[in-house]
């Protein structure tokens, strides 16, 4: 059994008790226990179900690539799957309930699957599942979803807030331990600025643990020194909890900081995303141990060698009392040795080597440890623990030469350099044989824009192991990263650490070496996805050869620890099974983030309210307290009607409508582009931006113009003022304000930059007020101010004055076919001059009316739409608007590709009004069908809904849209099949439903 | 005759820092050659500050010169100068091509005050505010989180924000919650090591 004993503990304190639940029960720990030391330390061994065959599970690891322990963290809003027992801080009233089992933890349902796991086999589902084809999504797939799966989805929004931080700085260093500390020590001496991230609460990693001296100082304390000297400098940041994430293209790095999953009531966001930006990025992110793949290997109470180690020196908990160790290196002894000082019987060390280690062994067999070379375990019995250690000779099939019973096993088959931050960017790595694992190769590191490497590696992470290399290195490796960051070095002496005499390690892949298929099968390669030795043999036998193909297959490695233990298992088990050299297979690809990070981190602070911008003109408030229903237009919200209270959107519409027709309407157009273009070139800038002419409008009048893109395709529209002989005001669509304004600035940066012109935008500089119907003229003579007489004011032209004691620039211009003005005032002023309209017209029966009346008023006028008849394939003579191109012009953009085949073609649709028989409206986007069937055996169209709704001027459904050779087909009745199986039918006309001839608008 | 009102009326709060919405400010935009002789004497002239090199704000006062890009400045003056202060550079121009419009009521100026005044801009905006890389008088035109907005800093604890109008709330709102109590970072007002 796991408990806690009254020595070692170095980093929990001992004198406060904090109470955890852990599946509904009551559990205590200690400030400073991560919830597995917890776990561990109340003798809980069984902590989950895998994921394919339900296997009970135990902890295997101490850090953050525990593949096994992952549970439900907390409740209702701040509940969340997955979390790492190994990296979860404890606190009091934690909760935490185990994840993929039904319907209890001891007991589950899903664990038959184990008894036929030789059915499931690598691929099961791909092959069995095949077909029939529809039953994977309706049938299969739901069914395996259920089954499958680790934690549950939160059901509540998440209760935290989080935030980004951004940075920019010379050198980064990911990883707090002595390696990393010891390169930021030395990058910092040279004045340049270091920013080192520490994952994990505490500062030295496990140098602490494994023990050893520098420069004569015993390395706890020496670590103690160096966070001194770090903290002292004033160019050093230290960040605990901050994982660096990942590594991006000029030196972009993530960093993960954990605020307050550690003391879930303390204030502030929650997670924090660090964007860093550094001239040199330091991965000292140490090394992994690796799991032996024998039988049994994932029975609760097998664990890595260093994480038995970890639990006892820094949490004070025994994994067990009676313990066996397997390893293929030396380092494992100093678990086998630190478990016995603790008081541990330590039954056996397997070393599967058979002239066994150096001088670790010596002090081990000092001790009175049993040490067999040349075995190695056979197979693990127990269910939920481990009962009993079969042992066996390494070089043989499993053949059992005795049993021992205990009730905790060890294990090392070695260590792997983290090298996910080296290799995210695109580091390469080489496999050293002597020691049997990749380590990043020096001379092809990851690129940056000046060709020379921003990623390098300090410590474990670069391949040495051993204190004494581990020092020397990553004191130069911050030194290098100094230089490579541009600045001058000071010479310092590389501190000097004792070497430890250790024998090679043997490479063990399989144990044994030659394991039978019953072995094979019980022996775990990736603990969370459930993938096997014997899958992966598999895989190789059914002909995948590449890594990447077999990790798809077998999802060996798809997990979410993304196969921090299994990878390098893995790919040496296929290695094997294919009879090629592992660094000829190579590793999989390694990828941001290097462990889980929280969606909310991603997100940041948009969330609610400020999820995204709105933007609101400066009428917005009273829109919002009238009642508005709100259309979103790019990132503005504009009303799209007013309802009153019982009245439908709908009807509010028409009300609208009506009103403004038959009295008088205001619309806020202030999202209405407005771009200021001055210059002695502006005329000549314009003719070439719209297809009609621009240069010969007078001051004081105003023109419709079109724009098309250089391939002829109609973009936007708008009305342009002249303002003085250089200067044009011209409004574009709401959504094409930025839009425009970019594609003028590119044209006269790149294109045309000899030409004397400057484009400012000013749409938001006016509040644009639209005053709309017969009586608009009279509501604003009596606000008073200016004469808008026709014969001063006429139809297409503008004027300044004061309207009411506010300064405004009125255009007589009309988008709906009713007398209209639109009113520019300073924004600031905006407000006052609606309320005054408001007040005013209201003896003449004044209305706000919104966008969808706006819609329904310039359709029943046949006017067009930028996004409804355009769509970015039509081009203005689809639409009739050849009166609006320029004859006279040589030039203007979007003229040549106009005269191309394809746009001449007179098979072109064109545009027609639409008018139902019935009165009915047409279905948008409905096509006109045409007689017969094309290749793909679909009804033949000849033309289609663009615009489509219901006028409540003249009571019926109106609509527009593009129909072949339309225009010369009038009163045709076209077929539209609508979605609701109905067949609307309708006759060709004028796109022109109300006041053909424009009186209206000309009074 | 109604007054006029900025976005936020100077909406207030009060955080890691002090965030206030600095109500009417006039703002001009002048796009010019700012090596021609007659841009940069139009400039000088209506605010009587120095003219700024690349990425820096020059003031007079209330007045002040920002350099936006190597063909704009934005000039800082009272909301009611603003049409002297363009009638009158139009007149230094004589006709040199430039073009100078009032933007002031187009955007919205907040201040933030607090020694976390760099910490609080960090977490909007991607642009480096450490004190290596900006300084007061020195601007800089990037974005807080989703939207454009450009900065400086009057003094060390001071930045001056200025965004579009029609996102002045969001902004505002942005900035409040980077400068919630409790979401200290002290990156760059680190206290000082025991």
């Amino acid at each position: 059994m796991s408990t806690r004993i009254a020595t070692h503990g170095r980093l929990i304190d001992r004198t406060r008790r904090l109470t955890f639940t852990f599946n509904g029960q009551d559990l205590h720990g200690h400030p400073g226990d991560t919830l597995a030391s917890a776990l561990l330390a109340n003798d809980r061994m069984l902590v989950g179900r895998s994921f394919k065959y339900h296997r009970p599970r135990g902890i295997v690891a101490s850090g953050a690539e525990e593949p096994n322990a992952l549970v439900n963290l907390g409740t209702g809003p701040a509940f969340e799957p997955n979390q790492r027992t190994t990296t979860t801080e404890l606190f009091d009233r934690l909760q935490a309930t185990s994840q993929n089992h039904w319907p209890s933890l001891d007991f589950d349902i899903g664990a038959v699957n184990t008894w036929f796991s030789r059915f499931l086999p690598a691929g099961f589902y791909y092959k069995t599942f095949l077909r029939p084809r529809a039953f994977w999504k309706h049938v299969y797939e739901p069914i395996i979803r259920q089954s499958a799966g680790l934690g549950q989805v939160p059901r509540e929004r998440d209760c935290d807030t989080y935030e980004h931080f951004n940075v920019t700085t010379d050198i980064v260093v990911i990883g707090g331990g002595i390696a990393g500390l010891l390169a930021a020590r030395s990058a910092a001496a040279s004045g340049a600025r270091v920013l080192v991230l520490e994952q994990t609460a505490h500062w030295g990693g496990r140098a602490p643990v494994d023990g050893g001296a520098v420069d004569g100082q015993p390395v706890g304390s020496y670590i103690d020194t160096l966070l001194k000297q770090l903290r002292a400098m004033a160019n050093v940041t230290l960040r605990p909890r901050c994982m660096g994430a990942g590594v991006y293209d000029h030196g972009y790095v993530l960093g993960y900081e954990r605020r307050t999953d550690h003391a879930p009531e303390a204030s502030g966001p929650r997670h924090r995303l660090w964007r860093i930006r550094a001239r040199h990025v330091i991965a000292a992110t140490g090394a992994i141990e690796r799991p032996l793949a024998f039988a049994g290997n994932d029975v609760p109470g097998v664990m890595l060698a260093s994480a038995m180690r970890d639990y006892l020196v820094d949490y004070g908990v025994l994994a067990g009392r009676r313990v066996v160790l397997a390893t293929n290196n030396d380092d494992a002894y100093r678990t086998a040795i630190a478990m016995k000082q603790a008081g541990a019987d330590v039954l056996r060390i397997l070393d599967a080597r058979d002239s066994g280690g150096g001088a670790l062994m010596q002090e081990a067999r000092a001790l009175g440890i049993r040490i067999d070379c040349g075995r190695a375990i056979g197979k693990i019995t127990g269910g939920k623990r481990v009962k009993k250690v079969q042992i066996c000779a390494q070089n043989g099939t499993g053949g059992a030469l005795e049993a021992v019973a205990c009730d905790a096993v060890a294990m090392s088959g070695g260590w792997s350099p983290v090298v996910h931050l080296w290799s995210h960017c695109g580091g390469k790595l080489i496999w050293d044989d002597r020691a049997a694992l990749f380590r990043p190769d020096p001379d092809r590191p990851p690129f940056g824009a000046d060709g020379t490497g921003f990623v390098s590696t300090a410590g474990a992470a670069h391949g040495d192991l051993a204190l004494s290399a581990i020092v020397r290195q990553a004191h130069s490796a911050g030194n290098n990263a100094a230089q490579a960051a541009g600045y001058k070095t000071k010479s310092a002496t590389a501190p000097e650490a004792e070497t430890t005499r250790e024998a090679p390690l043997l490479p063990v892949w399989l144990m044994p070496a030659n394991a039978n298929v019953a072995l094979r099968s019980k022996a775990w390669l990736d603990y969370q996805n459930d993938v096997k030795v014997s899958d992966v043999r598999l895989a190789a036998r059914e002909g995948y050869e590449s890594v990447e193909h077999t990790k798809r297959y077998t999802t060996l490695g798809m997990a979410t620890d993304q196969g921090k233990l299994s990878n390098i298992n893995g790919l040496a088990t296929l290695a094997d099974a294919l009879g090629a050299a592992i660094p000829a297979v190579g590793t999989t690809t390694f990828r941001p983030p290097y462990t889980p990070i929280s969606f909310g981190a991603i997100a940041g602070e948009a969330r609610r309210e400020i999820f995204q911008p709105l933007r609101r003109t400066p009428m917005h408030h009273w829109h919002d307290t009238h009642g508005a229903v709100w259309e979103p237009v790019g990132h503005w919200r504009r009303p799209y009607t007013y309802p009153r209270s019982g009245e439908s959107v709908q009807d509010a519409v028409a009300r609208e409508i009506r009103n403004t027709r038959q009295a008088v309407g205001l619309l806020d157009a202030s999202t209405l582009g407005k771009l200021i273009v001055k210059g002695p070139d502006a005329g000549r800038f314009l003719d070439m931006l719209y297809t009609n002419m621009m240069s010969n409008l007078k001051p004081g009048r105003c023109r419709y113009g079109l724009m098309c893109s250089e391939n002829g395709f109609l973009m936007d529209d708008g009305v342009v003022a002249r303002i003085d002989d250089q200067t044009f005001l011209c409004h574009t669509t709401s959504g094409g304000a930025d839009h425009i304004h970019a594609h003028m600035e590119e044209w006269l940066q790149t294109e045309w930059w000899g030409w004397q012109v400057y484009v400012a935008n000013a749409t938001e500089q006016y509040a644009q007020i639209a005053v709309v119907g017969p009586k608009a003229r009279k509501l604003l003579e009596k606000l008073g101010g200016m004469d808008l007489s026709p014969d001063t004011l006429p139809f297409m032209a503008w004027a300044d004055g004061h309207l009411g004691g506010i300064k405004a620039r009125v255009y007589r211009i009309s988008f709906s076919g009713e007398l209209s003005y639109e009113i520019a005032v300073p924004a600031s002023q905006g407000l006052a001059l609606w309320s005054a309209l408001i007040e005013a017209g209201r003896e003449f029966g004044v209305m706000p009316y919104g966008t969808e009346a706006l819609h329904v008023m310039r359709a029943e006028k046949g006017f067009i739409m930028i996004g409804d008849e355009t769509d970015g394939t039509v081009i203005p003579q689809d639409l009739g608007l050849n009166w609006a191109i320029s004859k006279k012009k040589d030039d203007y953009l979007g003229k040549r590709a106009q005269q191309r085949a394809h746009m001449t073609d007179p098979d072109r649709w064109k545009l027609v009004g639409l008018e139902t028989t019935d009165g009915s409206v047409l279905p948008d986007g409905a096509y006109a069908v045409a007689e017969g069937v094309n290749a793909n055996g679909q009804r033949n169209t000849q033309g289609r809904v663009t615009s489509t709704y219901h006028s409540p001027t003249l009571e019926r459904g109106i609509a527009m849209g593009l129909v072949l050779h339309g225009p010369d087909r009038m009163g045709e009745v076209l077929e539209f099949p609508g979605t609701d199986d109905k067949i609307y039918h309708a006759k060709i006309v004028d796109p022109v439903f109300y006041d053909k001839e424009g009186e209206k608008q000309n009074v | 005759m109604s007054e006029p009102v900025s976005a936020l009326n100077h909406a207030a709060f009060d955080g890691l820092v002090e965030i206030e919405e600095c109500g009417l400010q006039g703002m001009i935009i002048l796009r010019g050659d700012l090596s021609a002789r007659a841009v940069r004497s139009a400039a000088t002239g209506a605010t009587g500050a120095k003219m700024p090199g690349p990425r820096e704000v020059q003031t007079n006062g209330a007045k002040a010169l920002c350099w936006m890009s190597p063909d704009e400045l934005l000039i800082l003056c009272d909301y009611s100068f603003v049409a002297q202060a363009i009638e009158g550079m139009n007149k230094a121009l004589n006709g040199v091509h430039a073009l100078a419009v009032d933007m002031s009521d187009a955007r919205t100026m907040f201040r933030l005050t607090g020694a976390a005044a760099r910490d609080v801009m960090a977490k909007l905006t991607p642009a480096d505010v450490s004190p290596q890389a900006l300084q007061p008088g020195q601007i800089r035109r990037s974005r807080l989180a989703q939207v454009s907005a450009a900065f400086w800093l009057e003094d060390d604890m001071t930045f001056r924000v200025v965004c579009f109008r029609s996102v002045a709330r969001y902004t505002f709102d942005l900035l409040c919650t980077a400068a919630r109590p409790g979401s200290d970072v002290d990156y760059f007002n680190a206290p000082a090591a025991p």
